[in-house]
């Protein structure tokens, strides 16, 4: 009883808060063993809505499992165990409590059967996973910190705007599909928009997670943007405008992470690109692109979180990852090497997972006769594998070391297990899709190897690396260059900032008149009380009737004029 | 129950004349208690009495009856008549449960703040305008409203002004000035109702004031009373008192007059608002609850951004006090049960929080011996229970869910969905307020957590005395952010009573 109706998200939840006081070795225990609780919940637990309740007049449905919601559960629950793995070196009780509670508030939400428990666990999520940045202790992580948080937390003041006004539209809750056409479905469907990274919406991603920690980069990666595509596919399926938002979110994230010198903001980039993938499945709306959607979701929480470890291992033992100042590691790495290889080739190669998942996709889009939008997935699937999949191991692995490179140990084995984890799921995925398939919403018989598939991607991936290549050798590949990108985020960062400049002196001018004026008036009333008391008595010509009191009497005055005459 | 003119003398039928008597005569006893800790034990007995009848009083009237108490025998319209019922019992009980709550905490905090020679009069002070406020609460008649006005608002002037900071005299003074104005505009209200009417009874005004509802005195009254009103509850731009009374005079002054002297004063709009004008047409559409409305959304709006550039805590909070008095107009003005719902509400959830953050503002006061933020700089390592405090009352301030300020703002948000376009722009002024209050909340949490404390302070945690009710208000404000059957059905039940709906 207890069981079926405990919400699933409270289980890792809670267990942040355990955290807050048991020592490190029992914090770590929990890390690992919560996630296999959850999952046994998942699988124990039979189908429907559980933990139902009535708050405010309003239904809420605490846990609802189906299969939508079944397969972020497990792709959930599965990236918190490698985070736990990868993470279990860190002595840090802020990391540890930040990465439960996170974890725990992102599969609360997709879990959650009505809006406001979403929005609940949708702000818990932007609160407790700043902590994740602020780990870092640094000034520039702290400023990309809290730039994060006022951006997470819009979305949810977003979100709790559409959802009254839904509320009050319809009389329901329910987390349904909403639509944009009803009552706050934009609102809602804006606040979805800015964690799923939507164009323009999106600098907070690359802005803040470069800056978290080694590890809190691989766990934020797997979920704020995932839980945000699960709610754009439980709210807004087949909303065509997800469609172009998603084209556009596949194409311009590549030309950013050609140039970009910060590899795990290349990757941050390049997950920009595959969000794409997902806004575009979830937009056709079919059950094979929502299927799609949902095994590209699982298969890219494993790659981009294998190549963000590799990243990260690398950061812990060179302490960058500028591609400047990288190269040559693979003798030092090979492991994290061939691992980071491993990642690369899943986002597009055949035999590994990214390939069986976006098929689905673009067949989807072939299926519903959108040719635009198949080449566009085509040219952004290949686009993606050469700036990130070949420039990321090859700058960090194999390049000409650009200064005296100090040889460095391997990846601590915790790393280099998670990694492993990572790596054979993303190859079993490839290289038996039926498992996965078989966890879609829908029914499916989807075969991904037909020669057609298998030879339009290899055409296309063999002679964009021959390019690459060519590129290489005649010296045309952009060089990379310790810079500065300027993103939309110019409009945030330089733009707003101005304004909020402009406002905050306005503020201090008229707080200041404010009180001047006050100060005034107290004056003006020691000046009436000392001529009252003075010798001279009631001669003062100068004393002016003081603030307040004028203001009674102008409300008066407007009080008596209104309802007066 | 509905009388109380019983044979004899029956301590349960006279209940709604003790619960003014009682401090009323115990001020000057407290006079006369010149010896350590006497006076503060004194008004702590009171005040637990006071509490206890109005305890009593609203379980006697939960059920929907209203308790009607003739003063000296005498029936109303003559005599002057105690007339209890739900609205009026919720504001007894916050008012006196406020005081019982502050008094264990005043022990400490008054020792410091207020020379030890004038502790009797501190505290005789303390009981006068307790007795005044639930005077004005109790009672039945119009000119018993003001007579207790005054009393309440004389036994304030010398409440702020008996601390050490010499600036408390100035604004002891300014409230001086400006509250005698106001009372002077009450008592025009009610003097023009009394010529109009030739009765002075609430519930009689109201019957008797429909023939003559139409004429230029009765809208005149009702101009006078709300102005009046509005400025004993500091709706801006009648606040000029407010911010220098709280932030200068003792702690615990601030504590009890912030929880509860502005909430009785919207009591008594609602009563007139409601209960006397509330059969009265107005000017075209507008009534007068609407026309607060504009002045509740300013103040909500620019208390905040004010409150954000304070640099002394206490004035802070003031200034948060007259953003938050602007969202119980804000609701009241909206109308409706599920505006009045949001006002009455917020009458009670206010009073808890800023309760609690005063106490905590005080408890720092106590240790570092000023109210500058800058002072406070690491406070959140040598203070941490105190500060833990301020920071979770902080959040009900801002209105985060699971506490009481997010009940308030829920209700206010979804009354004025009610109004269509208008009511959109109130809601998201509404939530851009709640950001402002965000802000000035994170710059006591910047400075206590994130600065390092001063080298050569010494500063400890504060006494228990101080903790304890501290704890007590924030757990309060979690409790009943989430348990919200006690306030919001008390609250709703007292707007239906008031709009004359059957629930």
């Amino acid at each position: 009883m207890m069981w079926t109706d405990l919400p699933p998200g409270l289980i890792l939840l809670l267990g942040g808060v355990l955290a807050a006081v048991l020592p490190h070795h029992g914090r770590k225990v929990l890390m690992l063993v919560l996630p296999f609780v959850g999952f046994w919940q998942l699988i124990d637990v039979p189908n429907g809505d559980h933990a139902v309740m009535t708050l405010f007049g309003a239904e809420l449905v605490g846990s609802r499992i189906d299969s939508l919601s079944l397969v972020w559960g497990y792709i959930f629950y599965i990236a918190a165990l490698i985070a736990g793995i990868f993470h279990l070196h860190v002595r840090d009780r802020m990391q540890d409590v930040a990465a439960l509670t996170y974890m725990g508030s992102a599969v609360g939400a997709i879990f959650a059967g009505d809006l406001i428990s979403l929005f609940i666990y949708w702000e818990l999520t932007a609160v407790t996973s700043v902590f994740l940045i602020f780990a870092n202790r640094t000034d520039a992580s702290f400023r990309a910190g809290i730039r994060y948080l006022i951006v997470q937390i819009a979305s949810g003041v977003l979100l709790l705007g559409g959802l009254i006004i839904h509320w009050r539209g319809t009389g329901s809750v329910e987390f349904g599909n909403i639509g944009l056409d009803a009552p706050g479905g934009l609102l809602i469907f804006l606040g979805f928009g800015i964690k799923a990274a939507f164009p323009l919406l999106h600098n907070w991603l690359q802005d803040s997670y470069p800056q978290a920690t080694v590890t809190g980069t691989v766990i934020l990666s797997a979920f704020t943007t995932k839980m945000a595509i699960y709610t754009l596919a439980r709210g807004f399926p087949g909303q065509e405008e997800l469609i172009w938002i998603g084209v556009v979110m596949t194409a311009f994230p590549i030309f950013y992470a050609l140039v970009e010198n910060d590899l795990r903001k290349v990757l941050a980039y390049s997950l920009n690109n595959q969000l794409g993938f997902m806004v575009i499945g979830i937009g056709i709306g079919t059950e094979l692109a929502l299927n799609g959607a949902a095994a590209q979701a699982f298969s890219h929480i494993l790659y981009k979180g294998l190549l963000f470890m590799t990243m990260g291992a690398v950061l812990y033992r060179v302490g960058t990852v500028k591609a400047t100042e990288l190269g040559g590691l693979y003798k030092s790495m090979p492991m994290t090497a061939g691992f980071c290889i491993v990642g690369a080739a899943s986002m597009a190669f055949p035999l590994f997972s990214g390939f069986v998942s976006k098929s689905l996709i673009i067949s989807a889009a072939a299926g519903e006769g959108m040719w635009f939008v198949w080449a566009m997935l085509l040219f952004a699937s290949v686009g993606v594998f050469v700036t990130t999949g070949i420039k990321i191991p090859y700058f960090a692995f194999f390049a000409w070391p650009k200064q005296t490179q100090k040889t460095c140990n391997e990846a601590p084995f915790n790393m280099l297990l998670a990694m492993g984890v990572s790596a054979a799921l993303c190859i079993g995925i490839g290289l038996f899709p039926g498992y996965l398939y078989d966890i879609l919403p829908y029914q499916t018989d989807y075969e991904p190897y037909t020669g057609s598939h298998i030879v339009t991607q290899m055409q296309l991936v063999l002679f964009s690396g021959l390019g690459v290549a060519w590129l290489m050798r005649t010296g045309l590949y952009p060089a990379e260059m310790r810079s500065t990108l300027l993103d939309a985020d110019w409009i945030f960062r330089r733009a707003l900032h101005r304004v909020w400049r402009a406002t905050v002196e306005w503020g201090t001018e008229t707080s200041g008149a404010l009180t001047g004026g006050m100060r005034g008036w107290v004056n003006s009333v020691i000046g009436v009380a000392g001529q009252l008391g003075g010798p001279g008595g009631l001669v003062s010509q100068t004393s002016k009737p003081g603030t307040g009191v004028f203001w009674l009497t102008a409300m008066l005055g407007l009080y008596l004029l209104v309802f007066g005459l | 129950m509905s009388t109380a003119a019983s044979a004899g003398f029956s301590l349960m039928a006279n209940l709604p004349a003790l619960q003014v008597v009682v401090p009323m005569v115990a001020a000057p006893i407290c006079t006369f208690l010149r010896f350590r800790n006497g006076p503060w034990a004194f008004a702590l007995l009171v005040s637990a009495a006071t509490f206890w009848i109005s305890a009593n009083l609203l379980m006697q009237v939960l059920g929907g009856d209203v308790i009607s108490y003739e003063m000296g025998g005498w029936a109303p319209p003559f005599g002057i008549e105690y007339r209890v019922d739900t609205i009026n019992a919720f504001v007894l009980l916050i008012v006196s449960g406020i005081s019982l709550i502050a008094l264990p905490y005043a022990l400490r905090s008054v020792e410091r703040e207020v020379p030890r020679d004038k502790h009797h009069l501190f505290y005789a002070g303390w009981l006068l305008c307790l007795c005044g406020m639930l005077g004005i609460t109790i009672t039945g008649d119009a000119f018993n409203i003001f007579v207790f006005l005054e009393i309440s608002s004389l036994s304030t002037y010398m409440l702020l002004a008996s601390g050490r900071d010499p600036r408390a005299l100035t604004a002891a003074f300014q409230y001086l000035v400006l509250g005698t104005l106001g009372a002077t505009f009450i008592l025009i209200g009610v003097g023009l109702l009394y010529i109009m009417t030739g009765t002075l009874n609430i519930a009689d005004l109201a019957e008797r004031l429909g023939p003559v509802s139409d004429t230029t005195s009765v809208r005149a009254a009702a101009a006078f009373l709300t102005v009046g009103i509005a400025l004993k509850f500091a709706l801006f731009p009648a606040h000029f008192w407010l911010p220098n009374g709280y932030a200068y005079s003792p702690s615990a002054v601030g504590v009890f007059l912030s929880a509860t002297a502005t909430k009785v004063s919207i009591y008594v709009l609602l009563r007139f608002q409601f209960t006397v004008f509330g059969e009265i047409p107005a000017f075209a559409d507008l009534d007068f609850a609407t026309l607060l409305l504009p002045f509740a959304v300013v103040a909500f709006l620019v208390g905040s951004t004010v409150a954000i550039f304070q640099t002394d805590l206490k004035r802070l909070l003031a200034w948060s006090s007259i953003a938050q008095i602007g969202y119980m107009v804000a609701g009241i003005g909206l109308g409706g049960v599920d505006g009045l719902t949001a006002g009455i509400v917020h009458l009670f959830n206010h009073a808890i929080t800023k309760a609690a953050l005063f106490m905590a503002a005080g408890a720092f006061f106590l240790r570092v011996g000023s109210m500058h933020i800058d002072r406070l700089a690491g406070i959140g390592k040598t203070m941490p229970f105190t500060t833990l405090a301020f920071v979770l009352s902080g959040l009900s301030l801002i209105g985060v869910p699971t506490t009481v300020g997010f009940i308030s703002k829920w209700y206010l948000i979804l009354a004025a969905l009610q109004h269509g376009t208008a009511g959109y722009a109130i809601a998201a002024m509404v939530l851009a307020s709640s950001l402002l209050a965000v802000m000035y909340v994170w710059r006591i949490v910047e400075v206590a957590y994130f600065r390092d404390p001063a080298a050569n302070q010494e500063i400890t945690e504060a006494p228990l005395s101080m903790l304890l009710p501290l704890w007590a208000l924030t757990i309060g404000c979690f409790y009943f952010g989430l348990e919200t059957g006690y306030s919001v059905d008390i609250a709703r039940a007292a707007a239906q009573s008031l709009l004359g709906v059957t629930p």
